[in-house]
């Protein structure tokens, strides 16, 4: 499947794991935060990269000092209304100092790609294959920005 | 006023095309309504009971005379020919064609205003102090602060999925008239001990179904740090506002379950982190300033007679002059309320007219702009004294000129059950009986300073609960029931009103608000006020004629 990061079309590389799957040998992917707080060790000794896929309600303090070991950010939007995903990339990137990739996935729209970009957000995942290029379109919306933010 | 630059106008023109793509894609299917009621909402556009309604922002309730003419004519060639001005100092359209929301917002695009942020989960309009800039218990001009918090509110990326609305009110006065305490988050600017001007931010006010006065977050901010303060509590609200239940996710409920302490210094924590990266710099203060100068005073202003020689000669000019005028810094000047009260009018509407009638007053007498206020009125700010007389002839030629201003029928009212999908009773119809059953201006201007506040719903849109007489629509039964408050207040002693006993009914909510007025005239000490008089004798006289043949 194809996404986008850093406004380019590729191809993804990165599998979710669900808790109660065992994690696979290889491959990049991401677990849960609790997860990931659990079992770190493991999930660093393995060949693959690790990343972390964060829900809304996730407290993402703890992470602070793993995020140098962090290959991806997932931003899981359950529903699209749920703001606190857009403080949340906003504190990793600016507080945290977090370089990696972010991403957003699960249920968002195209037309919030502006301001997700403008939090910090570089990669987006569609489970629809036609909102990629509403998305890449709409991140040119707007030129005018009034906020000093992450970009 | 603030006048838009090449980027302000840019980002409301590509606002407008945004727009434009979003209602296509809904029409043709490609958008779900869900998804769309967002993005629309966002643009101040709701699905009513008749049609989808406009609302369009009117930054800090100040507009141009050039503004109030593009209202006009969109009114008329997008409405009925009328709009309605709103609490919130905001205009809206009843009528509109969904599929013409984008061209009707192009055209007002054309003159600086727009609808962003009107309404949805997100910032919405910041407001104000009508009189700003000319009453005389001003501390400072609160609108340069109201126009850089409306750039930084536009589009913030951060917070436009908030878990509920946000209103933020700026007042530069020591008398509030901008209900500062309840909105959810207050600015007052005041003087500390050593004579610096800075702001008190307030957290955690609100109306609604669960009305509650805001508190000191911190007592004394250095301009400076005003956006960094503000985006500290937006960020503590995103996050941790409640996002389980509408009607607990408003910060005032995030601020009541933390408690005030534990929320202040979580804000507190943030914003030290971030206060050294976003401050606001003397110079971008000054150049917002510099568009709020006071405009051309003529100094000889005050050298006039012929305005005492129209009091002394005219009682129905005295009596405007009185209600409807109020003192002006400048000496020689008043500023003169446009009454959209007149009895026979929905409180709050006018008509295409009537606006280009005040444009045009606007023009020739008050440096050609206008200003809304939260009580659902106009004021031409700065009218020399000399001018009174004749603007008051061509307002009352316009039915503008109702000497009502403060009185009771100086009703805040919203639309109801005739226009919205959420009222559960119509609250214009009862304004107007309450009108008609008071028609003798002598005995309105003899019970003077009562404040009626009516809403449809629980929604609280028209303040009920700070009304001196609140009245709130509920549905009994499948019918229109009205519960009355006594005592709320949103001015500097905000107070939330006492319920004074069951609902009445429609037949009898009428001849109940005679009796309050009544019992409060049988009351009254000498010339206490209405507010006064609940506030000492309570709510058992009150209770005990209304309630009487129960």
């Amino acid at each position: 499947m194809q996404i986008i990061k850093d406004r380019q079309l590729l191809e993804n590389t990165w599998t979710f794991i669900a808790d109660d799957i065992p994690l696979p040998e290889n491959g990049d992917i991401t677990v849960t935060l609790a997860r990931w707080l659990a079992d770190k060790e493991q999930l660093l000794k393995r060949s693959g990269q690790a990343g972390v896929r964060l829900n809304p309600s996730d407290q993402i303090e703890p992470l602070a000092g793993d995020l140098s070991n962090i290959g991806v950010i997932e931003l899981n939007f359950p529903i699209f209304g749920d703001g606190r995903l857009f403080s949340q990339a906003r504190l990793l990137r600016s507080r945290d100092g977090y370089q990696g990739e972010i991403r957003a996935v699960g249920d968002y729209l195209p037309d919030q790609v502006f301001y997700l970009s403008r939090v910090g957000v570089n990669a987006f995942e569609f489970a629809d294959p036609n909102h990629i290029q509403e998305a890449l379109a709409a991140m040119n919306n707007f030129s005018v920005r009034y906020q000093a933010s992450t970009n | 006023m603030y006048q838009y630059n090449k980027q302000d106008q840019t980002l409301i023109e590509e606002r407008v095309s945004e727009f434009r793509g979003q209602t296509q894609r809904f029409l043709n299917g490609e958008l779900g309504p869900d998804q769309f009621r967002a993005l629309r909402l966002m643009n101040g556009l709701y699905v009513q009971t008749h049609a989808p309604m406009l609302r369009v922002a009117v930054p800090y309730g100040l507009l141009s005379s050039k503004q109030l003419r593009k209202l006009a004519s969109v009114a008329r060639d997008y409405d009925k020919g009328y709009c309605h001005f709103t609490t919130r100092q905001n205009v809206q359209y009843n009528w509109p064609e969904l599929g013409r929301v984008p061209d009707l917002l192009g055209e007002l695009a054309t003159v600086q205003m727009h609808a962003i942020q009107t309404s949805g989960n997100c910032l919405r309009n910041t407001s104000s102090d009508h009189l700003a800039g000319i009453c005389k218990d001003e501390i400072e001009d609160p609108r340069p602060y109201c126009e850089i918090i409306r750039q930084w509110t536009t589009l913030h990326p951060e917070f436009a999925f908030l878990p509920r609305k946000f209103k933020i009110a700026v007042s530069g006065a020591t008398h509030d008239r901008a209900a500062v305490q309840f909105h959810d988050i207050g600015v007052y600017l005041v003087e500390n001990e050593a004579g610096e001007i800075g702001f008190r931010i307030l957290a955690g006010g609100g109306l609604g179904r669960t009305p509650i006065i805001g508190q000191t977050v911190r007592p004394f901010l250095e301009k400076q740090h005003l956006l960094s303060y503000l985006e500290a509590i937006l960020r503590v609200y995103n996050l941790f506002g409640r996002r389980d239940n509408k009607y607990k996710a408003r910060i005032k409920i995030l601020v009541k379950e933390t408690g005030l302490e534990k929320f202040t210094s979580m804000v507190e924590k943030e914003w030290l982190r971030i206060k050294d990266d976003m401050l606001l710099s003397n110079e971008r203060i000054d150049e917002i300033k510099a568009q709020f100068a006071p405009p051309a005073y003529d100094a000889t202003a005050k050298n006039d007679s012929s305005f005492d020689a129209h009091l002394a000669g005219n009682s129905a000019f005295v009596k405007w002059v009185k209600y409807n005028t109020v003192e002006h810094k400048v000496s020689g000047y008043r500023g003169a309320y446009v009454s959209l009260k007149a009895p026979d009018s929905p409180p709050g509407d006018i008509t295409a007219e009537q606006l280009e009638a005040v444009a045009d007053l606007a023009d020739q007498y008050s440096f050609g702009e206008i200003r809304s206020t939260h009580r659902q009125n106009l004021v031409l700010a700065d009218v020399k004294q000399v001018d009174l007389f004749t603007v008051w002839q061509q307002l009352d030629a316009f039915k503008l000129a109702t000497p009502n201003i403060g009185t009771v029928t100086d009703m805040i009212c919203c639309p109801g059950l005739d226009f919205c999908s959420l009222a559960n009773a119509g609250s214009i119809g009862v304004a107007k009986e309450i009108n008609e059953a008071l028609d003798d201006l002598d005995y309105i201007h003899d019970i003077g300073d009562i404040k009626i506040n009516m809403s449809g719903c629980m929604n609280g849109c028209a303040h009920q609960s700070v009304g001196h007489i609140g009245i709130l629509g509920v549905d009994k039964h499948g019918e229109e029931w009205y519960q009355i408050t006594l005592g709320g207040s949103s001015e500097n002693e905000a107070a939330i009103g006492e319920r004074l006993g069951p609902s009445v009914s429609k037949e009898q909510i009428t001849a109940t608000i005679t009796t309050i007025l009544d019992v409060y005239v049988k009351q009254r000490l000498e010339d206490e006020a209405f507010l006064e008089t609940v506030k000492r004798v309570g709510l058992e006289p009150f209770k005990e004629r209304v309630y009487a043949n129960h």
